[in-house]
């Protein structure tokens, strides 16, 4: 019996978050799954878990977390000295750093990615089509911020500072699903965001998360 | 002064900025309002606090960093931002927030932005001063804040700011609230504060029995519903009206709603 369960499948990114950081940190889990199509995410036992009907739910011990982000955080906090490092480590400036780097990723860049990635990836699994019109506007807001994040990966090889941190992996999921559709240009024609992509999709712990999909 | 190194353009440092703007700029159409949050009884002089915030108070975003300034007693300096003449899209703001939104906050050297990023520094850096803003204990308690944290900002909020939008920010752009926009999107907040409601039957505030940063980052948005009529959300929900009253009840807010009458 691993310590640490985690609600949730391997396609959904909020999940996917979760588990890059368990695999980044050595840890143990179970992937429990959850019947999304059967509505088990909205239902008992799983509101119990989560009262906002979403995956993942993590447990450890007597402790019941959701938010994937909430989840990431406190993996890193409390398994601080295991696998590698999630948070610059050092002082007061960093750390503040990186909490900016993580709100950016929440509340810029995410709220567009992911509806864009509804339309060209998640639509489609569920019988419906992309509405082109939606996906252009939202690829005009995203490259906006995109512009942002070529002349801060200008000055910072990763977006908090020197170091792979939460704050570049909690962007994994949704990019790995941009970067398989024809969204991927808005990456590719930007160098600093393309070899910041190339760097954190190729790190071994999210090559296990995309193992889980093929399983 | 700006110092332009080669390749970027460096923010100028905090206090030069503020004193050129203070005595030397004629354009400069705010004066820089310098807030202690004790009262002084000393003859005024011109002492440079360490921390700023540029932006204004009827910002939903600023007034998240006021509040948490407030609560932690902390001296500091609101450097208004003309945000009518856009200059939050402009340098030399931009170099402040590349995303050209308010607030941003210098303390010292160290510059931040993201209303919630800040609140979560000053909470941090100034634990032991003022109110608490985390609850106390071991990483475990700390994460179910995290996990509250987090609704504010992934479920209330995208919500929320966008009904405040409808009934408050579009008049005062001159726009018009579209009342299908508003039915939609409180059939959604009802949702949220349904589980807000059988939160609060069990915990005093979100995420323990002491208030939080997670209780204050509603605080800007719930100020402004609660002058509208998606108050009856809120009211009509025993738990959540009592937090509601409990939290804009707290001195450090009144603080931060008296400066919007300044």
């Amino acid at each position: 019996m691993a310590g640490i369960k985690v609600h949730g499948v391997p396609i959904s990114t909020t999940t996917m978050r979760v588990l890059a950081t368990l695999y980044e940190k050595g840890l143990d889990f179970e992937l429990v799954p959850v019947d999304m199509k059967g509505g088990a995410h909205k239902q008992e036992p799983l509101i119990s878990l989560n009262p906002f009907g979403q995956i993942p739910a993590l447990l450890d011990g007597d402790l019941t977390l959701f938010e994937s982000r909430a989840i990431t955080e406190y993996i890193a906090e409390e398994y601080s000295d295991k696998g590698e490092k999630l948070l610059c480590q050092g002082c007061k400036k960093l750390k503040a750093i990186t909490k900016v780097w993580l709100q950016v990723e929440g509340q810029q860049f995410d709220p567009i990615a992911s509806k864009l990635a509804y339309e060209r990836v998640f639509k489609g699994m569920l019988g419906m089509t992309t509405d082109p019109a939606a996906a252009e506007e939202l690829e005009a807001k995203l490259v906006k911020v995109l512009d942002i994040y070529e002349a801060r990966l200008s000055k910072s090889p990763f977006l908090a500072g020197d170091c792979f941190t939460l704050a570049d992996l909690h962007h994994l999921p949704i990019i790995y699903y941009l970067m398989g559709t024809e969204s991927k240009k808005l990456f590719e024609s930007r160098p600093k965001v393309s070899e910041w992509i190339k760097k954190i999709t190729a790190r071994p712990a999210w090559v296990k998360v995309l193992n889980l999909q093929k399983k | 002064m700006r110092t332009i190194l080669q390749g970027s353009l460096l923010p100028p440092p905090p206090i030069k900025l503020s004193h050129s703007s203070l005595l030397f700029s004629p354009s400069h159409s705010h004066s820089n309002l310098k807030f202690t949050s004790k009262s002084s009884p000393s003859p005024p002089t011109i002492t440079m606090a360490s921390i700023k915030v540029h932006g204004v108070p009827m910002s939903t975003a600023t007034m998240r960093v006021l509040a948490a300034l407030y609560e932690k007693d902390l001296d500091f300096e609101l450097i208004p931002v003309d945000m009518r003449a856009g200059a939050h899209k402009q340098e030399p703001f931009v170099s402040l927030n590349p995303f050209g939104q308010i607030p941003a906050l210098q303390d010292g050297d160290l510059t931040l932005f993201e209303s919630r990023a800040i609140t979560e520094y000053i909470a941090d850096e100034y634990s032991e001063k003022g109110e608490k803003l985390m609850c106390p204990g071991c990483n475990k308690v700390k994460a179910i804040t995290k996990v509250w944290l987090n609704v504010e900002g992934q479920q209330f909020d995208p919500i929320a700011s966008k009904i405040a939008f409808e009934r408050i920010f579009k008049g005062m752009f001159g726009m018009t609230t579209d009342p299908a926009a508003v039915q939609e999107l409180e059939g959604k907040l009802v949702r949220v504060l349904d589980i807000y409601e059988a939160r609060l039957s069990k915990s005093e505030f979100l995420a323990c029995d002491c208030f939080t940063l997670a209780d204050l980052h509603h605080l800007p948005v719930i100020h402004y519903l609660m002058g509208t009529d998606s108050k009856t959300l809120f009211e009509s929900r025993p738990k959540v009206a009592e937090w509601v009253k409990k939290i804009t009840a707290r001195p450090a807010w009144a603080k931060v709603v008296d400066l919007q009458k300044q």
